[in-house]
């Protein structure tokens, strides 16, 4: 838990509390964000995961976690979420248990589960008004079996099941309006390339209860063909082309906390991921570039106008 | 203790409510939903203590329960059909969870086609999962059987959660004369939850339900929850016994109805059960030596029991309500397997389909089998598998397609 606010780096922590020797893949831009996040969180946590890349960091009998796990299934972890937080409550009000002994309740999913198989499970979470955190880590398509395209694949990216030279044809699905959409208490999109502004909406959502999603941008070199260095370097890209908006909804209010002044073309964020090669090669597509880029363009055009 | 006419849905919520369940996670389904109605409305007027989420599908449903369950609270859920088959990949990973909490499952037909009314391919379904299974045949044996389910399914040596079976609407919704036990006396019976090793906690932290590297550790687990099943039959008695003692009423692993002398069996589960002990005593009464036997208990199987309760009987007749398709009765392969080799095993042991989708079976239907079933004897050869079915329903199935082909025709005809 955080005592005062965070304002610098200098005052991020940096107890590392998250093990190390997990079967990650290296330059895992998800498992570099639950790091950050798992040393503001805490111990005092429980998380319910879904079927995905972060089922295999508990294997038995080891686990990376100092605090609890209970893996559920690929559409239910918001339901596990339920079960633990409804079972703590009823044990805290018969008193059977102390409030130190209380936890703070984590789902953790990939965009699979997040965008497809446990929306329904998630709306449902969200009606009841649970009190927990989901934490999505959006690598933008089924990693854990060979990045086959989901529903958060954006267009034109190749995957294991759009491998013509056009990509995949369909549209990023907005999980962050579908959210917003339910009215909880707390919605934000982060990225591990920017720990200062993850580390500050992580203490805005602690001051609340109920549902709370932190959606992050997971650079996948696996899945997204590059070099496991470039992670931080393709995190920051995402926001400084403005192709990942770095937001939050509190209070019913949407406030971007990250507005790029100047957004570079977003053929820089493109071109270092092999997934997006065909756009550059053997011809470049300019009117894919055109496109996506006017839509990025499109969407800052209202945020700027209306801010 | 007091005498009420109770449905089989409120016998349940009744046993629910006697066992001092904490945390009811629930989803409305024909003919299951009275039973959540009756608790919300006891919670809603503070006759009974807990807390009740209606969750957005069965499959969430059962993930809260273990969730809740491995947290330390004693927890009680209900569905039917569709609902149990929609949860079915959380209800392996819940007994994998080795989570004690029971469910009451209302037996009603699958889709396709759909119906509201009782067969037992719903429960069956989770046969191999790991719940323990208790199938009931009166109301009084829901409620008492719920209460039993807590004993067996939080038992240290067993911890997995119990399905309690009855049939929709022949039981559901129809009202009997049932004992409620003292609430005093019922919570003694049941104990306090003891989550044991299984609880999330600040100061205790643990994974559960951890993925496994290997087939090793995988079988290692799964052999675990198996042996752990398999006892249950022993504790079982142990818990029977003792709940006899404390309100008087007996219920067996194995029923056997008037078998002491009986050259011929039926065998049956749940409620329709009855239908064959009344059958049983008009077949006595003209002479031929025929008795029922009724596993009470399909998982752990009882092949013990049921071996004993068979045993030098000439002929064997299982009806099945349920049909495994390609194969026939799951009922009949069960204890097909448990007698082949056995000394004294019944030489004959017929098969018969009947109460799909709440098909009724006749008394006639009945004496028809008992009939086969000695001509079998006779001939010493083992009638075919049948699928019970008269003139009269193929008749009334003749005339419902003759009306859709006739629309259909008037329909064609327009275009």
């Amino acid at each position: 838990m955080i005592e005062k606010p965070i304002k610098r780096y200098k005052e991020l922590p940096s107890a590392h509390l998250l093990g190390t020797g997990t079967p990650m893949c290296s330059g895992c831009g998800g498992l570099e964000v639950l790091h950050e996040i798992y040393d503001i969180l805490g111990a005092k946590t429980v998380f319910t995961n879904a079927a995905g890349c972060m089922t295999l960091l508990a294997v038995y009998p080891f686990t990376p976690f100092r605090g609890s796990w209970l893996y559920t299934a690929m559409a239910s972890a918001p339901a596990g979420a339920q079960g633990i937080r409804d079972a703590l409550d009823i044990l805290l009000e018969k008193k059977c248990i102390p409030p130190e002994e209380d936890l703070q309740v984590v789902t953790l999913t990939g965009d699979g589960s997040a965008y497809g198989m446990g929306l329904s499970a998630t709306s449902g979470a969200i009606d009841r008004n649970l009190d927990f955190i989901y934490l999505c880590y959006d690598n933008e398509g089924y990693g854990n079996t060979g990045q086959q395209y989901s529903s958060a694949t954006p267009h034109a990216a190749i995957t294991s099941t759009s491998r013509t030279s056009h990509g995949y044809p369909g549209y990023k699905k907005d999980l962050f309006s579908i959210w917003v959409a339910h009215r909880p208490a707390y919605v934000a999109t982060i990225i591990g390339a920017d720990p200062l502004d993850l580390a500050q909406k992580i203490e805005s959502l602690q001051s609340l209860r109920g549902p709370r999603l932190l959606l992050s941008l997971a650079p996948c070199p696996t899945g997204w063909d590059f070099d496991p260095k470039l992670t931080v370097e393709i995190g920051r890209l995402a926001v400084q082309t403005g192709i990942w908006p770095l937001k939050e909804y509190k209070d019913g209010k949407i406030r971007h906390t990250k507005i790029p002044q100047h957004r570079k073309p977003v053929e820089e964020y493109l071109k270092l991921q092999g997934r997006f090669r065909h756009l550059f090669e053997p011809v470049r597509a300019e009117k894919e570039f055109a496109m996506i880029q006017k839509r990025i363009d499109h969407y800052w055009d209202k945020v700027i106008g209306k801010d | 203790m007091s005498r009420q006419l109770l449905t089989g849905n409120g016998a349940a919520a009744w046993g629910a409510r006697l066992a001092n369940v904490e945390y009811i996670p629930a989803f409305p389904i024909t003919p299951q939903t009275e039973i959540i109605e009756t608790i919300s409305e006891w919670i809603d007027n503070n006759e009974m203590t807990g807390r009740m989420v209606t969750l957005e599908s069965e499959h969430s449903m059962v993930t809260a329960a273990g969730a809740a369950s491995a947290t330390g609270v004693r927890v009680f859920t209900a569905t039917s059909s569709q609902g149990l088959l929609y949860a079915i990949e959380m209800i392996y990973n819940v007994a994998g969870w080795r989570t004690p909490f029971v469910m009451v499952n209302v037996s009603r037909g699958l889709s396709a086609p759909i119906t509201l009314e009782p067969d037992h391919n719903d429960v069956l379904a989770t046969r191999d999962s790991g719940f323990l299974q208790i199938h009931c045949a009166t109301c009084q044996e829901v409620l008492d059987s719920v209460l039993i389910a807590y004993r067996l399914a939080e038992n240290e040596q067993i911890r997995l959660p119990v399905i309690v079976n009855q049939d929709g609407f022949y039981l559901s919704f129809t009202r009997e004369p049932v004992k409620i036990p003292d609430a005093r006396l019922a919570a003694e019976f049941v104990g306090k939850y003891d989550p044991q090793n299984m609880a999330f906690r600040a100061s205790s932290p643990s994974s559960q339900a951890v993925a496994v590297l290997g087939a090793g550790p995988y079988s290692y687990f799964r052999y675990e929850t198996h042996l752990a099943s398999l006892q249950a039959l022993s504790i079982y008695d142990d818990i029977s016994q003792e709940f006899k003692e404390r309100f008087g009423r007996f219920h067996p692993i194995v029923e056997t109805y008037r078998t002491d002398d009986a050259e011929y069996a039926f065998v049956m589960i749940g409620c329709f059960a009855t239908k064959a002990m009344d059958a049983v005593d008009r077949l006595r009464d003209s002479g031929v030596k025929i008795g029922l036997v009724r596993p009470r208990i399909l998982r752990p199987f009882p092949e013990n029991q049921m071996q004993s309760a068979l045993a030098g009987r000439k002929g064997v007749a299982v009806i099945d309500q349920n049909l495994s398709m390609g194969k026939g009765g799951v009922l009949h392969t069960e204890i097909a397997s448990s007698l082949y080799g056995k000394h004294d095993a019944p030489p004959i042991l017929a098969s018969f389909i009947g109460g799909l989708g709440g098909r009724d079976i006749s008394a006639e239907e009945f004496y028809e089998i008992a009939s086969i079933l000695q001509h079998g004897v006779k001939h010493n050869k083992t009638p075919k598998p049948r699928l019970l079915y008269t003139e009269g329903e193929l008749r009334a199935m003749r005339k419902l397609q003759a009306i859709a082909h006739v629309e259909r025709y008037e329909l064609n005809s327009k275009k």
